[in-house]
């Protein structure tokens, strides 16, 4: 009745997720680095970068499908998880600059030392080693979403407030990270990053082994989920999105179940925050804006809600998109054509892609594998209770 | 919660002058009941009466504003919430069927079983033997077993009913609330679901709310007839329909 947690998450459609990730991941950074530049089959270093990005865009939108499409928690304010894991990594890289700054000061960035700081805040020790901010990463984000969470989810904040609330919460953030005296760089951010572990952030060697880590990140990512919603606690959680109530009254303590998703989810945004700087190689507080956020859902509905893989699939069609019409004539309407996207997808792929294409898909592979069926089985085997009288 | 030893009653499930108001409307008003352990109540009365309302303050979903509610003769249930009422053994069929839609019956079945519910335990859970043939015979019993793999949300309405039923067995509770059993069901369907209850009640206490005599008077329980949310009269289904009270309230809707 239980196979073995592989076996059991790891169906056709993951399988192949998972070999496609990594093929892309070993294979973009092979033909970059082996290949002769100019050739048309080098992969340009730009692009690696790119298509890093996409890649951690990509653990972000699972880590919204988690909560939102397996227990119907809609964020609107994850990107702030994922821009303090971008923060905790931005840090690091701000201290491995060192003396290396435009003022030379070997410990304290050019910000602090332009704002006549004479010392590191408190806040800043301990980053200049790769293990502390890497805890970090986890770490902040996560215990930010754990009390979050406890305080939400235990007065039964659910719905459109919650959603709100997320936004308030991403907003602050917006206007603490903003100043100055925050100690965070204030409106410019944390950039310049000159290298990461002893290897220059710009080398192309650099870029693509960040753009394989991230892949991997990827994948990991995916399975964790996988690993969670194949699990009977993935069934609890589908419990709570469809009747929660119904949830608590069969002995379910339902806010723990949605702390420990969430906080689940808000470390995995931190950890495709922190691997998105260094391939953009700058963090800065409009990562926070609220429209952010708004946008990571989107992807994850256009991709389809509840599916894991559509998730990591909308987040790269909408952000190729979004890098091929930025790029051109059509700059200036970009929000509106993703507006107009997020609305014909709810109106015309409400499942979104993946999940139209399964709609599609599972009955006509149900029918094939009737079809084999039918012969062997009676047509005696009916349904439970003989036609039940829906009459009332 | 209170120390076992002190029980101030020895009814499984005990209520005394409870109130709830809703914006100064008066859905229970001094309601007091009492069940003994391993009896089943039939509960009548016309629409509006608070029985579910009843059932909502036994499970935590409603707090009442006064009154005693006691569980075992000395928990207090008014202090509780949903998960812990169920969590000690109060079990409930809810008048509209709710069942989980999207995932198949036996999983709904699953879901509801009496195992550990904690997110540690859900998480690393591996299905045991007994587990899977308790489900069997949950199945059988409800008469879904060839509709194990189907979505609920396919299920028609009396095949619902059975399932959250089921999901009651599953539950294996030590009170079960049955709101409103066999609306939607056929006679027989109905005459199935009497067998079943007075089949269950052999070893748990139930007690169930239902507007069809026929059903009722095949439980062959103590009835107890609510109106205006208090109880209006008690007794055997005979007693309490030829009580002058009860005709009146019913005919004079
Ligand atoms: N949450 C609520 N807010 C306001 N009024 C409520 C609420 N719950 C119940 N009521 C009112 O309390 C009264 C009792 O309702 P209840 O559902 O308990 O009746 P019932 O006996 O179960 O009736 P029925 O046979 O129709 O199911 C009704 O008038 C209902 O409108
Ligand atoms: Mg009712």
């Amino acid at each position: 009745m239980t196979p073995h947690i592989l076996t059991r998450s790891l169906d056709r459609a993951a399988t192949t997720f998972i070999l496609i990730v990594a093929g892309l991941g070993v294979l973009i950074p092979l033909s970059n680095l082996l290949m002769p530049q100019g050739s048309m089959f080098q992969v340009p270093t730009y692009l690696v970068a790119l298509w890093g990005k996409y890649v951690c865009y990509a653990i972000l939108a699972l880590s919204i499908d988690l909560i939102w499409g397996y227990c119907g928690i809609l964020s609107l304010g994850h990107g702030a998880f994922f821009a303090l894991g971008g923060y905790a990594m931005g840090m690091y890289l701000m201290r491995q600059i060192g003396s290396r700054g435009v003022y030379g000061n070997p410990v304290l960035p050019d910000f602090m030392v332009f704002l006549n700081w004479d010392k590191l805040p408190w806040y800043w020790y301990g980053f200049d080693k790769f293990w502390f901010a890497a805890l970090m990463v986890l770490l902040v984000p996560g215990l930010l979403a754990f009390c979050f969470g406890w305080l939400a989810f235990r007065s039964r904040v659910t719905g459109v407030y919650l959603s709100i609330i997320t936004q308030a919460m991403t907003y602050a953030l917006l206007l603490g990270f903003f100043r100055n005296d925050f100690g965070f760089g204030g409106n410019n951010g944390l950039t310049d990053f000159k290298d990461i572990l002893g290897f220059n952030v710009q080398a192309d060697g650099t870029r693509c082994a960040l753009f394989l880590l991230s892949c991997l990140a990827l994948v990991i990512a995916f399975l964790i989920c996988r690993a969670v919603v194949t699990s009977k606690l993935g069934k609890v959680l589908i419990a709570i999105r469809d009747a929660e109530s119904r949830t608590r009254f069969l002995g379910y303590r339902v806010e723990t179940y949605k702390l420990f998703v969430f906080t689940l989810s808000a470390c995995m945004a931190g950890v495709a925050g922190a691997l998105y700087v260094p391939q953009v190689g700058i963090i800065n507080p409009s990562e926070f804006a609220p429209a952010n956020s708004i946008e990571a859902v989107i992807w994850v509905a256009v991709g389809g809600r509840g599916t894991l893989v559509g998730a990591a699939l909308g987040a790269v069609v909408v952000n190729y998109a979004k890098t091929f019409f930025t790029s051109g004539p059509l700059a200036p309407y970009w929000l509106f054509m993703l507006g107009a996207l997020f609305i014909l997808v709810t109106l015309l792929l409400p499942k979104g892609i993946v999940g139209t294409f399964n709609a599609w898909w599972e009955p006509w592979k149900a029918r094939r594998s009737a079809g084999i069926a039918a012969d062997e089985e009676s047509a005696a085997r009916e349904d439970g209770i003989g036609a039940p009288n829906p009459a009332e | 919660m209170n120390v076992m030893d002190t029980r101030a009653t020895s009814a499984m499930l005990y209520l005394d002058g409870v109130h709830v108001s809703f914006d100064g409307f008066h859905a229970i008003n001094n309601l007091s009941l009492a069940l003994e352990p391993g009896e089943m109540r039939a509960i009548i009365g016309p629409n509006g009466a608070g029985k579910t309302t009843m059932m909502d303050i036994i499970t935590g979903k409603t707090k009442p504003d006064e009154g005693t509610v006691l569980f075992d003769g000395s928990v207090d249930l008014t202090r509780l919430d949903e998960t812990r009422i169920a969590e000690l053994g109060i079990g409930r069929k809810f008048q509209k069927p709710t069942v989980f839609e999207s995932q198949t019956v036996q999983d709904n079945l699953l879901l509801a079983l009496n195992v550990d519910h904690s997110v540690r335990g859900t998480l690393f859970w591996r299905g045991s033997k007994g587990e899977s043939e308790r489900i069997d015979k949950v199945l059988e019993t409800i008469r879904l077993t060839d509709a194990r793999n189907r979505l609920a949300g396919s299920l028609s309405h009396g095949q619902k009913q059975w399932l959250e039923i089921g999901m009651l067995l599953a539950q294996d509770p030590k009170v079960l609330l049955v709101d409103e059993p066999v609306a939607g069901m056929t006679d027989v369907e109905t005459h199935l679901t009497a067998e079943l209850l007075k089949q269950i009640n052999k070893n748990h206490t139930i007690m169930v709310v239902e507007h069809d005599m026929t059903f009722v008077r095949e439980l062959g329980v103590k009835v107890t007839c609510l109106h205006e949310g208090s109880v209006l009269a008690e007794g055997s289904i005979d007693q309490v329909s030829s009580n002058e009270r009860v005709v009146e309230v019913y005919l004079g809707r």
